[in-house]
């Protein structure tokens, strides 16, 4: 069950530091329930150390970081549950199959699913035919609608996606652009890294720029065309944390 | 979901991926037949020496194959994020511990099983006769094993000098294991009763539980890095 909170996302005054270096500066955004925002940034800009703070994966050295008004570094536990991540990995055991992955990984998370369900999922992505196949066969492609497969079968209520578009045809493109609409409409939140400016400015409601780890724009994706967010991006792109 | 389920769900995972890759059945059975090589060919067919080493070298064999079997066994995690998928599981994460000690109590069980076998055709031992009392030290000195061993090659995975720590840190930890294992599979080997051998077994029992209570209260410290 999650805190009162228009908010899914709450971030506010956040730092991180590796050793000396800092990272993120005094980092402040929000995500409300049924908003998805693009964060965009050049590399090393900081926007997957926001991400895995936000996923529970690494602590701040400063501030606060909020989903669903549990408290990221000291909830961990409470926020687990309303999570999807996909990020860098795809979560695939290379001697599984599709469907053995699925099994694996709703079951461990507390979802777990009937085969039917399960192929339900893969269809959805077109790997019907991967389903019996194991996972050290199939493409790159292939191993992230794998990974969206599992994001769809849990259901979660705030998402945190690390350029989720690589590596997609255009058809699991789509697929996961309806999938990121169907979660707006339910109440969902959603955060998405991305390096792909129309692709971020077309799924997004909000568009922010990270850059030297500050947030440098945050504004409505309605405001901006893709060639306003790529030149606001150039001229941001060479600071650096 | 239960507990249960989620523990059983990772030994499922594990035991699957090892059936069908059987990278480490491979590994172990060849490095278990190459000691047995070299135990033979430098004790050749003195009995008495024989006698004296055999209970030792008998679990020198154990420990070596289970240290290169518990050192694998977080490197699958390590793979295209799959630990991130372990830490993000909510509930109790020590379901995930006894998950993967089961696994590797398993395969190391089958290993010995293998390289007992082979004992006895290398070194003319009567296994079958002794074999009720020899499964039960093994048995229990394999639960310790794996138990510490299983959160030792957790607290190792991202650790670059892995391979050298691992053993460095698991064997010194292990001395009351191994000496109970040798002493009772001594005593076991020179014909005395299971009886006999109580109080080494009562040792392997104790360790058995500290080790594993010491796994359940700390593999989510070490999970968590």
């Amino acid at each position: 069950m999650s805190r009162p909170s228009s908010l899914s996302i709450h971030v506010g005054g956040l730092r991180k530091a590796f050793a000396r270096r800092l990272v993120l500066r005094d980092v402040t955004l929000q995500v409300a329930a049924g908003e998805v925002l693009a964060l965009l940034g050049a590399n090393g800009a900081g926007k997957t150390t926001l991400l895995r703070i936000l996923a529970t994966l690494s602590r701040p050295t400063a501030g606060t970081a909020r989903i669903l008004g549990f408290d990221c570094a000291r909830e961990p536990e409470r926020v687990r549950p309303h999570l999807g991540v996909v990020g860098h990995g795809c979560w695939a055991y290379d001697d599984l199959t599709a469907l053995e992955n699925l099994r694996f990984w709703t079951t461990l998370h507390g979802r777990p699913a009937g085969e039917d369900r399960l192929r339900a999922a893969l269809a959805q992505l077109d790997l019907e035919a991967a389903a019996a196949e194991r996972v050290r066969t199939l493409s790159a492609g292939m191993r992230r609608r794998l990974a969206l497969a599992r994001l769809w079968l849990g259901e979660p209520q705030v998402l945190l996606l690390d350029e989720p578009f690589a590596a997609l045809d255009q058809r699991a493109a789509k697929w996961l652009d309806g999938y990121l609409a169907s979660v707006k409409a339910r109440g969902g939140a959603a955060l998405l890294v991305t390096h792909g400016l129309a692709r971020g400015l077309g799924v997004a409601d909000r568009v922010a720029i990270l850059a030297g780890g500050r947030i440098v724009l945050d504004v409505p994706a309605s405001t901006l065309t893709a060639e306003d967010v790529r030149r606001l991006w150039e001229a941001h792109a060479e600071e650096t944390p | 979901m239960s507990y249960a389920r989620r523990a059983w769900i990772v030994l499922w995972k594990d035991l699957r991926i090892e059936r069908r890759s059987k990278e480490a059945v491979n590994a172990l059975v060849f490095f278990a037949l190459l000691l047995l090589f070299v135990f033979q060919f430098t004790l050749g067919a003195d009995h008495e020496r024989l006698a004296a080493a055999l209970p030792g070298l008998l679990w020198l064999g154990f420990v070596l194959s289970g240290l290169v079997a518990l050192g694998r066994a977080f490197l699958v995690e390590r793979d295209d994020g799959c630990w991130e998928g372990l830490l993000l599981a909510p509930g109790d994460k020590s379901a995930v511990y006894l998950g993967k000690v089961a696994g590797n109590l398993l395969l190391m069980l089958g290993v010995e099983a293998v390289v007992l076998a082979l004992f006895g055709l290398f070194f003319n031992l009567d296994v079958l006769e002794r074999l009720p009392a020899l499964a039960a030290v093994v048995v229990l000195a394999t639960i310790g094993l794996a138990a510490v061993g299983t959160l030792f090659a957790a607290m190792t995975a991202h650790v670059r000098a892995r391979e050298v720590l691992f053993p460095v840190l698991l064997l010194p930890v292990q001395v009351p294991v191994l000496l109970a294992a040798v002493e009772a599979t001594a005593a076991v080997l020179a014909g005395q009763a299971l009886a006999d051998v109580g109080r080494w077994l009562g040792l392997l029992a104790a360790a058995d539980v500290v080790y594993l209570t010491t796994g359940v209260l700390t593999f989510d410290v070490i999970l968590e890095g």
